[in-house]
């Protein structure tokens, strides 16, 4: 009964995106219905083979294989929005690279929010999403609540990027960073989220262990705040159900602090209290000794969580909004710098008594440079957001550089060390294919980031002083020109430092894959190699 | 008084008050005592549990059991 209710709703679906497809007012939206369509018959299809069929939810066996999945499209992501960077990078050094033909589609403005879009949400988002699944189940001691929901949540995120993408480079977007995607693919994320959300609570609710370990607080506290600023910051009113174009209920000055009390709590809570929860997990595991203090952790979450949602504010400095909030931003932020440090100490000392392991280990040295990466820039962050530095270094490149040292830094290598840590145990293999490559991306990888992150400090800190320099009469010196072209040398040099980076990813990708490959299966358990039913 | 005076004025005095003493009240009660073997034990929880969930009624936190008579 179940499966034909799936059917007609699939069916419909389909139906109904072919017509809005034809009714389409733009060509992103047109395009989206398309694939929507694509996506509800590829859907129908494969329902209509696996009719009848009951699935099985074994509840002494961890739901795996979604994790699998998630490991495959995190890599893949990866690379993707690498590339990208490293094209865009290109493009800022070498405008000619803004090709003439594909003018419109393929230049920096429409490549750029793909860019961020696919990093943070493709990449990490897949990363968040399948450790979280990893990690629920192992410190719950329970298989993952809500039998397939798991798998709705895999294939919605990834049609939700595809969508994104594609529409991105038609022109498709809110004009609000971070959160380009338009109202359908708004209401879409929710939906996901939402299922991500019970699936995660589900699986904490039936768990056997007695205490929620803390990275699973770190992960509910990500999903939940995401949820609560991607619903307020996309409030808006379509201005026709076939049309991408929609209106934002708030608006001036208040639109834009709705805006980067969501862009900085996305930084906060996607990108910080998610990874951190990575962090309370695989460094402990790979360094197999328990977390440094977990009181500290304890401490670490609280005053995350107390003081992150304050700090917005300092995206704003020098405009519309008051001074008050502009001054409470800034505070909360320089705030900030404790929990960011204890938590940076907790991670790092969770090594003391095992630092030799840094010798021999390359995913442990990958977890502590993330660690380490963590600390720089959630030292550099507060610094940034004091009102005399901002005036210097907004809108320069060196806020670009400090994105970089905490995606690059922070995110990008605590999720290579979950992908090594996790390859060979989900695929039940004897050890990663090569140390050696790993040891290679951790060097091309490193120098990367910090051949991109120097550039652009010079290049942020020479630009501001260049905007702000006047002559003995008040008159500026630089006209903004002369700014682009003093740039080059370092836009040169952040271009090798992304494609360093991304050379990086691409090994990491071919030691995987080998890994699941070549390597020799681990001493299986029986003759199908399944774990024991108890 | 206008509604957002009267919610500016209520998050400036009271909702900062309660949510300082929530926040500081969390230290306390991090440090509260007894509660080392409890976070020793979550600590190590991680280390169990790796291959499969665990078995209908096992007893998860070992080090939680009230000590057996002798």
């Amino acid at each position: 009964m179940w499966d034909y209710i799936k059917l007609i709703v699939l069916g419909a679906v389909a139906v109904l995106a072919a017509i809005a497809a034809n009714y389409a007012h733009d060509l992103p939206y047109m395009v989206n219905a398309i694939v929507v369509m694509l996506a509800a018959a590829i859907t129908f299809v494969w329902q209509l083979r696996h009719v009848g069929e009951s699935a099985v939810h074994p509840q002494n066996e961890y739901l795996d294989s979604v994790i699998r999945a998630g490991v495959i499209a995190t890599t893949f992501w990866g690379i993707v929005g690498f590339l990208v960077g490293v094209v865009i990078a290109s493009q800022l050094a070498f405008p000619s690279l803004n090709i003439s033909g594909v003018e419109g589609i393929l230049n920096f403005g429409r490549l750029r929010p793909l860019h961020t879009s696919a990093v943070i949400f493709a990449f990490g988002g897949n990363a968040l999403i399948m450790s979280a699944f990893y990690v629920v189940q192992r410190t719950s001691a329970a298989r993952l609540w809500g039998g397939n929901l798991a798998w709705f949540v895999f294939w919605g995120w990834q049609l939700m990027i595809v969508l994104a993408a594609t529409s991105y480079v038609l022109g498709g977007t809110q004009g609000k960073e971070y959160a380009e995607t338009v109202w359908y693919i708004d209401w879409w994320i929710v939906v996901v989220w939402l299922a991500f959300l019970l699936v995660f609570i589900g699986t904490l609710w039936k768990r056997k262990e007695p205490h929620i370990y803390v990275a699973n607080w770190f992960y509910l506290s990500f999903i939940i705040t995401i949820a609560m600023l991607h619903v307020v910051n996309n409030l808006a009113i379509p201005v026709s159900i076939f049309s991408s174009t929609s209106v934002q209920v708030t608006g001036g000055v208040q639109d834009a602090m709705t805006q980067w009390w969501y862009g900085h709590n996305a930084v906060g809570f996607f990108l910080t209290a998610g990874f951190l929860g990575m962090m309370y997990y695989f460094v402990p595991k790979q360094a197999e000794r328990p977390v440094f203090s977990y009181k500290l952790s304890i401490i670490h979450f609280w005053a995350l969580i107390f003081l992150y949602i304050w700090a917005g504010p300092h995206h704003l400095h020098y405009t519309a909004l008051p001074d008050w909030a502009s001054t409470l931003g800034m505070v909360f932020s320089v705030m900030l710098w404790m929990p960011s440090w204890g938590g940076m100490i907790n991670g790092l000392m969770t090594l003391s008594g095992a630092w030799d392991k840094l010798r021999t280990d390359p995913i442990i040295r990958m977890m502590v440079v993330s660690i380490g990466f963590y600390g720089m820039s959630t030292f550099e962050g507060p610094m940034m957001s004091i009102k005399a530095v901002n005036s210097l270094s907004h809108y320069t490149d060196w806020t670009i550089g400090h994105v970089h040292s905490g995606a690059l830094g922070w995110n990008g290598m605590i999720t290579f060390g979950a992908l090594y840590f996790l390859t060979p145990r989900l695929w039940n293999r004897e050890g990663l294919y090569s140390l050696k490559l790993v040891s290679w991306h951790f060097w091309l990888a490193t120098i990367g980031i910090v051949l991109y992150a120097a550039s652009m400090w010079v290049s942020g800190i020479m630009e501001g002083l260049m905007w702000r320099e006047v002559d003995a009469n008040g008159f500026l010196v630089n006209a903004f020109a002369d700014t682009v072209a003093a740039k080059y040398p370092m836009y040169v040099v952040r271009a090798v430092g992304g494609l360093m980076f991304l050379a990086g990813g691409v090994i990491m990708a071919y030691n995987l894959y080998m890994t699941v490959k070549a390597q020799p299966v681990k001493a299986v358990v029986n003759a199908n190699n399944f774990v024991p039913a108890e | 008084m206008e509604l957002y005076s009267l919610l500016r004025e209520f998050a400036d005095s009271w909702a900062l008050l309660l949510l300082t003493l929530i926040f500081v009240g969390v230290f306390l009660w991090v440090f509260r005592p007894g509660s080392r073997a409890i976070h020793d034990d979550i600590a190590n929880s991680i280390f169990r549990n790796e291959k499969q969930p665990a078995a209908e009624g096992a007893d998860q936190a070992p080090a939680m059991r009230p000590a057996k008579e002798a």
